[in-house]
């Protein structure tokens, strides 16, 4: 298929119609307004359904309602309406439920700026609402991947009965880039075991519980769906890890310019790696195994101030290397910045 | 060039924006990475809108522009705003009928056409972008300009649009340079 021009924002709306989605519920934000928008025409058009609500709360519940009748529903926020998003997003992890919430990142905390940001990492990996629980998210670094994630985000959420977050930022959803569309697919709402759709008489009744003293097994369930999916999902792409002195780690638009600062300091001498994490939970700690064991250290290079994927590095390296951050929460890092700050963490480590 | 960075600004409803697109249009057809970016930030009806678009053999890093090999700029304020950041040696486009003449860096390659008239003129007056484009394939060698001529005309029917006065203004703004 021949590629066309579209918006990260765009390609991820037509990507999930093609995945099969019939059903969006959500409320316009900066800078992912362009999905709804988008939708809005779009969706009629293959017979789907698209609300405009009257906030992210009752988008977020609507989708809830979506999924237990067995469809392929999402919805798209950023910063501020992702965090009225996370009670329904808890109650939809403890209702088992598999949806797909794409959080187009800007910068924040509170109102914070439409600019492009990468400050959600830990509300999105973390949990995010009350309780105890993680959510899978796939963090894209382009128009083209932010396409192929919206399937692979269904597909997953539907494997393992839980929600799956899409975490973009704000120049992956407005920059246009040429992408190859996939192909479209067909969903069945009524195939799955699980979807209630009103109980015929002789039917055995259906239902979807987020409570969890009725079932004394529950607690078994969840360890093995958390631990099944940290050891199969983990997702990254590496770059010169295995004779690198100094492994960038990043995701998402920070990682296209550390991309660039390893190809420039390669092309000096400077021997840097980078790990494009994929999967920002589960942590891809399988890709710190394949790295130089004479690593001098780790640079997380994200859009952040207080550099949050530091901690899961150290974490995934059980600290045996430095690892220092690099970012700001409301400029791009520069592949000369990452490279002199890198150079700088070699001079340390040799001192 | 192996890697073209280029600034599209203009009034809001100047065709700017889809300026950029047509840009980035022609060059991903000829097998070039290619990335449009749009400002979003604060904007209102009638003010300066503008988009970077971004050229390249290989993979492309940043959305963002710093110093730009080429700038259309179709009104006055945008002359202002990024002449200052067109690289030495680089190209400035301005819609000179809209745009004053002034004193111009002397290190960067000035083109002034007027553009919007040559549009009026051609009754295609939405197509002061499309004379714009055709002094650049012109004068810079980026595009070849039979081959951008058509693709201009390939985008917008991909939109279903077919407006032949598009190639008129296309060719008289190649040939303004002549």
């Amino acid at each position: 298929m021949a590629k066309v021009l579209m918006k990260g924002n765009e390609a991820i709306a037509e990507a999930a119609l093609r995945a099969g989605s019939r059903f969006y519920s959500g409320y316009p934000i900066t800078p992912q307004t362009e999905i709804l928008e988008y939708l809005s025409w779009r969706m009629p058009e293959v017979g789907g359904e698209v609300v405009q609500t009257e906030s992210e709360l009752s988008g977020i519940n609507m989708l809830l309602g979506a999924a237990s009748a067995g469809a392929r529903a999402f919805t798209s926020t950023s910063g501020p309406g992702f965090s009225l998003m996370q009670e329904g997003l808890s109650y939809i992890v403890a209702a088992d439920l598999p949806l797909v919430v794409i959080n187009v990142m800007r910068e924040g905390s509170g109102l914070g700026n439409i600019g492009a940001s990468q400050g959600d990492y830990w509300q999105m990996t973390r949990g995010g609402g009350h309780g105890d629980y993680r959510m899978i998210v796939l963090a894209p670094a382009n128009v083209q991947e932010s396409a192929n994630l919206i399937s692979d985000a269904f597909d997953l959420a539907e494997k393992y009965m839980h929600p799956v977050l899409i975490a973009s930022d704000a120049a992956i959803g407005q920059m246009v880039e040429g992408v190859e569309l996939p192909e479209f697919k067909d969903h069945d709402i009524n195939k799955f075991d699980f979807a209630v759709r009103g109980c015929k008489k002789g039917d055995r009744p259906r239902s979807i519980q987020n409570i969890y003293f009725l079932d004394d097994q529950y607690e078994d369930h969840l360890r093995e769906k958390y631990a099944t999916i940290t050891k199969n999902e983990q997702r990254w792409e590496s770059l010169y890890v295995d004779d690198a002195d100094i492994v960038l780690v990043a995701y998402g638009i920070s990682s296209r310019m550390c991309k660039e600062a390893v190809r420039a300091a390669r092309d000096q001498g400077i021997k840097l790696g980078l790990i494009r994490l994929i999967t920002l939970w589960p942590f891809p700690e399988n890709a710190f195994k394949e790295v130089n064991p004479n690593v001098l250290g780790y640079l997380t290079v994200e859009m952040s101030t207080l550099g949050q994927i530091a901690d899961d590095v150290r974490l995934a390296t059980q600290c045996n290397k430095p690892v220092s951050s690099f970012g700001s929460m409301m400029a791009l890092p520069e592949s000369d910045g990452i490279i002199e700050k890198a150079l700088e963490m070699m001079k340390e480590a040799r001192q | 060039m192996a890697k073209t960075e280029i600034i599209c600004a203009g009034f809001g409803g100047q065709g700017v924006l889809v300026t950029g697109l047509i840009i980035a249009n022609a060059a991903m057809e000829d097998d070039k990475e290619i990335l449009w970016y749009p400002s979003y930030g604060v904007e209102m009806r009638g003010g300066t809108a503008n988009c970077n678009v971004k050229i390249s053999d290989e993979e492309i890093a940043s959305p963002f522009v710093k110093e730009a090999d080429i700038v259309i700029a179709l009104n006055e304020a945008s002359v202002t705003k990024f002449e200052p950041r067109v690289k030495p040696g680089g190209y400035l486009f301005v819609n000179s009928s809209t745009v004053k003449h002034r004193d111009y860096r002397d290190d960067i390659h000035v083109y002034e056409i007027p553009a919007s008239d040559i549009a009026y003129e051609s009754e295609n007056p939405r197509g002061t972008n499309v004379v714009v484009l055709g002094a650049l394939a012109k004068t810079t060698g980026l595009f070849d300009p039979d081959y951008l001529r058509e693709s201009i005309d390939s985008f917008f029917l991909k939109k279903g649009k077919n407006n032949p006065k598009n190639a008129v203004c296309f060719n008289k703004g190649a040939e303004y340079f002549d």
